[in-house]
């Protein structure tokens, strides 16, 4: 098992590499998009998307809305029917075996009147014991040592509907992160969450990606978060139009095209 | 059958419950009002009243399928042609880009329409009207065993599908992330509402049907504050309903079911001033 396999691309990643050969927790090490494209209803949402995503960094995709960026996300999940490839290598550019994927969903449009509460739903997911029977001391404490990861642990017997846009990421946010995943998906985690929120929130995810060496994701409209955050920026239009640096990106004529083309420079 | 009368009898000498129709109706309250109590949260939490009044119309064309079909019993006709109506609109919703509402009135009206044109021809439907307000006193002790055959299965498979179905009626994409089939517990669980629904349609009536499903769980939300609050609330409130409304309407000699609907609004207009702010 300990031969030495060439990785199959040309593609240099050589530090990452070696970090990620270092990280005995790190089974991932990069997910290769190749050719991606998703048609839905004969209509073209995504095309020929290539791109590479790695452990111990932050992603960003960004574009306008419609661009295909959440479309990208739930073909990365397994949700839509996607031509081209996806693949999730180890550092020695093998297979990686069962990768956890953890994933924040969009700004959600839930029945906020349900008396379904944070631990109710949080122990909904963890455990199958039904939750009108109660939630066992087990499943409790589990939720509870997941809401205090991301500094939510107060809310819990919250109603799920009653919390703030920051609080209901912070609460989703805990739920990706059980099981431990191997790559995280943020989709808009800060729409309709106030500035202090906000701030929380990326260095608590800022915080898991140095210490757990995880892979991110993060589809954001914040410009100003991508520009601090992110180790890598994709920006998209129905297919991958510039990527790179945060640097390389923001300053391509792309960039100025898609964000300020329009409207003039804001 | 009669070691239960007996106990009945020993246990609740009430006028009332003299009569061996009322044994069967009480009976027949206590089975059927649990199993909406229970399926009514997770209707309400996925927004679907508006669909299961869609199902309780669609009894109608069971009916008159069964009619044609030249059927001794129209109950088989009912739970099959309620069961593929839940499961065809569910797939219509899935693959259309129209609104869920717009589709299930589209199914709704057919099903009325379609059911009033068949069983009306020859102007007979008087024989069938029964159907629309209900009758809990004619339950008879086959429909009993039928009944709690129902209660049993759907409890069984609600231990299942209670969970998946919280995490679905706050988003189904980031379920299925978790591993949920999304699709399949919405299918089973529209089932499982078809089957309740034509199961019971007879005893409580087409046009109340769905009023039985929300307004207990309804109720409990005013109250509840956990999971578990709401689904055990919403089961006491259907069930003591039920059982309120079936001694009022002895007493005021009117329809059990629209007595039943009645106390279980009462129940949620008293409660509403308690919902959490």
């Amino acid at each position: 098992m300990t031969q030495k396999i060439t990785p199959p691309t040309g593609h240099r990643h050589g530090a990452d590499d070696e970090v990620c050969r270092q990280n005995a927790a790190c089974k991932l090490c990069r997910i290769e998009v190749d050719g991606l494209s998703v048609a839905f209803g004969g209509q073209t949402l995504l095309k020929d998307v290539s791109l590479h995503i790695h452990c111990g960094e932050l992603t960003a995709l960004i574009g306008t809305n419609g661009a295909g960026k959440t479309t990208l996300l739930r073909a990365l999940l397994g949700q839509v029917e996607y031509k081209g490839t996806v693949r999730h290598l180890t550092s020695d550019g093998l297979p990686a075996a069962a990768v956890r994927t953890g994933y924040v969903p969009q700004q959600l449009e839930f029945d906020r009147s349900s008396p379904v509460t944070v631990m109710d739903f949080m122990a909904g997911a963890l455990s199958r014991r039904p939750v009108f029977l109660g939630v066992s001391k087990r499943t409790r404490a589990k939720v509870m040592e997941a809401l205090t990861r991301t500094h939510c642990e107060k809310l819990e017997n919250r109603a799920l509907g009653a919390l703030s846009g920051g609080e209901l990421q912070r609460v989703l946010l805990a739920l990706a992160l059980t099981p431990q995943p191997d790559l995280l998906i943020l989709d808009e985690p800060v729409s309709g969450v106030d500035q202090n929120g906000l701030e929380t929130f990326y260095q608590t995810v800022d915080e898991l990606k140095r210490k757990n060496h995880m892979a991110i994701l993060l589809v954001s409209h914040d410009l100003d978060v991508v520009q601090r955050y992110a180790d890598r920026v994709v920006l998209m239009q129905g297919r991958v139009i510039k990527q790179g640096s945060p640097e390389v990106v923001f300053d391509s004529p792309e960039f100025e095209q898609v964000f300020y083309a329009r409207g003039g420079r804001a | 059958m009669n070691a239960v009368y007996a106990a009945m009898d020993a246990l609740l000498p009430f006028e009332w419950l003299g009569y061996t129709f009322m044994k069967n109706a009480l009976l027949a309250m206590l089975l059927i009002t649990p199993l909406f109590g229970m399926l009514g949260t997770m209707a309400v939490d996925n927004k679907m009243a508006f669909f299961s009044d869609a199902l309780g119309h669609s009894a109608l064309t069971g009916i008159a399928i069964g009619v044609v079909l030249g059927w001794q019993s129209q109950m088989a006709s009912m739970l099959i042609f309620g069961i593929v109506w839940a499961a065809l609109i569910t797939f219509v919703k899935h693959n259309s880009k129209m609104s869920a509402d717009t589709i299930i009135s589209v199914f709704s009206s057919t099903s009325i329409a379609l059911g009033l044109v068949v069983l009306s021809r020859g102007g007979a439907f008087a024989k069938y009207s029964s159907v629309l307000v209900g009758d809990v006193l004619s339950v008879t002790q086959g429909d009993l065993l039928a009944l709690l055959v129902t209660l049993i299965v759907t409890a069984a498979a609600w231990v299942l599908l209670f969970n998946p179905l919280i995490e679905t009626s706050v988003n189904a994409p980031l379920a299925q992330s978790r591993g949920v089939h999304a699709k399949a517990t919405e299918y089973c669980f529209t089932m499982l509402v078809a089957v309740a629904v034509m199961m019971s349609i007879r005893w409580v009536g087409v046009m109340l049907i769905n009023s039985l499903l929300i307004l207990p769980a309804a109720a409990s939300r005013n109250v509840a504050r956990s999971a578990a609050g709401y689904m055990r609330l919403s089961v006491l409130i259907a069930m003591v309903c039920g059982v309120a409304g079936l001694i009022l309407s002895y007493y005021m000699n009117t329809s059990a079911g629209a007595a039943v609907v009645l106390i279980c609004a009462a129940v949620y207009f008293v409660t509403l001033p308690l919902r959490r702010k």
